[in-house]
């Protein structure tokens, strides 16, 4: 009893000091990771506001002493840059519309309704995720190839109007942790099934949405081999693809390519900004675990 | 009389209801059946006949048996793009694992400024392969690039990084490490799924940190670490833009991955045949690995509700 007491009353003591040490010791930890992470970052801002005689100069000099912006707007304008913006915002938009029409539908049927094959097309569903898509590409692009469609944005966008496994996947947990209850107050006042779907489940699941929403369209933005493959002509190009052929271009300054790759990060961590609470906080993950 | 025609009616509208149900599930189902089928399921099959096949885009046809999967066994470019895959996965992947775990054990503690650490250990994964590729091409510049100005202050004289053979496949994996932040949060989510009290109760059993770590966290983290790394080896099985963007396979093949052999077999050679029969073994591959580490997992996942049958 007495050494139970002892314990506590020492590791009382201790507390008043813990804390400003542990502070202490956790940043000496956190901190060189930190930087490490985060010089990369600072090295491309200050790359990209270089002349050329000032990126050549050894040791590197950090800020530099002029800030050359006007190199983001000839880089801008050298590389097709608006181009290839609207193509992105085109595609990726085009993939969050296709995608939440279909995989709200297939969703709201796995989560939902019981009927024969469910859980077996549920299991199919869940594998294509693991499949790697090598697999399929060549077939794919034959069958594209015969339709015409090589050197547009269809092979792009319309497979997605036809499900994706992912968002099906964490749609269909999002529905289930609304109460069924709901649903079947609604079939008893003789609510349709799709009606529950609309005006029940939608309406309650509005930050699942956005979050298969911001998902996908950060993907397509980021997408490089489904355009590398499909895409010819540099006006359709989005910008990954855009980036990728302005470094082929002979002697592009490097400035240049570094202020371009700082416009092509804009969009996806400035949705990583707006939604970063749902991010850091793991609710989108407590949501996959569902 | 009443009795039975209600219940009557309370049959037919069960019946109805059930019939309705169905329909409206596969009416619901139909997109993705239908794409299913087209993209995935058609497509699948068909990429395995044509590995049996000689195959250009359009003329000829000749089937050859295994003849695709005798060549590549023989062709020194694939093993050497098997062998650089087999290294990049192997490598990285524990590599970005033990990275990611320990900056979520850290960013785990109520340290100050937490949602800073973690915005910056996690910002690198929202950008693009391409953009990281790009950047992380000046960071390896030799003359200017990052790095070597950084052991020049140190006295020592780096290497050339991504022009040079030896250096340019590890130089792809340090790069690798700066994107592991996805896989962080998923760790920080799983560390915050631990009841606190299984802590408690070990510090009152007399274990330190070391053991809390061994017996507590690493267990109950396990179901976590297990979903990581199998989606982890999957995605580095298929590694390209790295290695097409910076140094396109090179130098001397030293980056040439499983997929960018691949690419060129199939777009720049036209060889479908040949390049779906690598379609294949990496996918034999994908899924070898993926089932032995499923069957490993009885030995260390640890799922909490589980019961042990010993």
């Amino acid at each position: 009893m007495s050494s139970f007491l002892d314990t506590a009353l020492i590791s009382n003591t201790r507390r008043v000091w813990h804390p400003v040490f542990r502070q202490l010791g956790l940043l000496v930890l956190v901190l060189p990771g930190a930087s490490l992470f985060l010089i990369p970052w600072l090295w491309m801002l200050s790359t990209a506001g270089k002349d050329t005689a000032l990126i050549w100069k050894t040791p590197p000099v950090w800020i530099p002493p002029v800030y050359h912006w006007e190199n983001f707007i000839k880089a801008w304008l050298q590389g097709d840059f608006a181009v290839y913006y609207l193509n992105t915002f085109y595609i990726s938009g085009m993939n969050v519309i296709g995608i939440l029409i279909s995989s709200v539908l297939a969703a709201y049927a796995f989560a939902r309704i019981r009927f024969p094959g469910r859980d077996v097309l549920f299991v199919v569903v869940l594998s294509t995720m693991m499949l790697p898509r090598q697999v399929t590409l060549i077939p794919l692009y034959m069958i594209f190839s015969e339709l015409g469609w090589i050197n547009t944005f269809k092979p792009l966008i319309v497979p997605l109007f036809f499900g994706d496994a992912f968002s099906i996947f964490l749609l269909r947990q999002f529905f289930l942790t609304i109460s069924r209850e709901l649903d079947d107050a609604a079939l008893i006042d003789g609510c349709r099934r799709l009606g529950v779907l609309f005006r029940i489940l939608l309406p309650l699941t509005r930050p699942a949405l956005a979050v298969v929403a911001i998902f996908n369209f950060t993907w397509a933005w980021n997408e490089f081999f489904t355009p590398l493959i499909y895409l010819d002509s540099p006006k359709l190009f989005p910008i990954t693809l855009g980036l990728h052929r302005f470094i082929g271009r002979a002697q592009i300054d490097i400035q240049f390519l570094m202020a371009m790759t700082i416009v092509s990060t804009l969009i996806p961590i400035g949705i990583f900004f707006l939604t970063q609470r749902y991010f850091i906080q793991g609710i989108v993950i407590t949501g996959i675990k569902g | 009389m009443t009795a039975h025609s209600s219940l009557s009616d309370f049959l037919k509208r069960r019946l109805t209801q059930r019939t309705e149900d169905i329909l409206t599930a596969y009416l619901c189902l139909l997109p993705w059946i239908i794409g299913f089928l087209a993209f995935t399921l058609g497509p699948l099959v068909f990429s395995l006949v044509l590995s049996f096949f000689q195959a250009d885009l359009f003329t000829r046809n000749i089937f050859v048996g295994f003849g695709n999967y005798v060549d590549l066994v023989q062709d020194p470019l694939f093993l050497k793009s098997l062998r650089v895959t087999a290294i990049y996965a192997f490598v990285s992947v524990p590599l970005g694992a033990a990275t990611a775990l320990a900056v979520a054990l850290l960013l785990n503690q109520k340290v100050v400024g937490l949602g800073v650490w973690r915005t910056v250990y996690y910002l690198p994964s929202v950008i693009s392969g391409v953009a990281v590729a790009v950047l992380w091409m000046q960071i390896f510049n030799p003359r200017m690039g990052l790095i070597n100005n950084a052991l020049k202050v140190v006295g020592i004289e780096g290497p050339s990084w991504i022009f040079d053979s030896t250096w340019a496949l590890p130089s792809l994996i340090i790069m690798s490490l700066w994107a592991v932040g996805a896989n962080m949060l998923l760790y920080l989510a799983g560390l915050q799924g631990i009841p606190t009290y299984l802590y408690e109760a070990a510090k009152i059993d007399g274990a330190n940190v070391g053991r809390r770590f061994w017996h507590v966290t690493i267990p109950m983290l396990s179901p976590t670490i297990f979903f990581n790394v199998v989606i982890s080896l999957i995605a580095a099985f298929q590694f390209f833009t790295q290695s097409f963007i910076m140094t396109n396979g090179g130098p001397n093949n030293s980056t040439l991955s499983m997929v960018l052999f691949l690419y060129r077999k199939a777009f720049q050679q036209t060889r479908f045949g040949y390049a779906s029969a690598v379609a294949w073994v990496l996918f034999a591959i994908i899924i070898c690995f993926t089932l032995l580490f499923i069957r490993s997992s009885s030995l260390w996942v640890y799922y909490a509700g589980e019961e042990r049958t010993e």
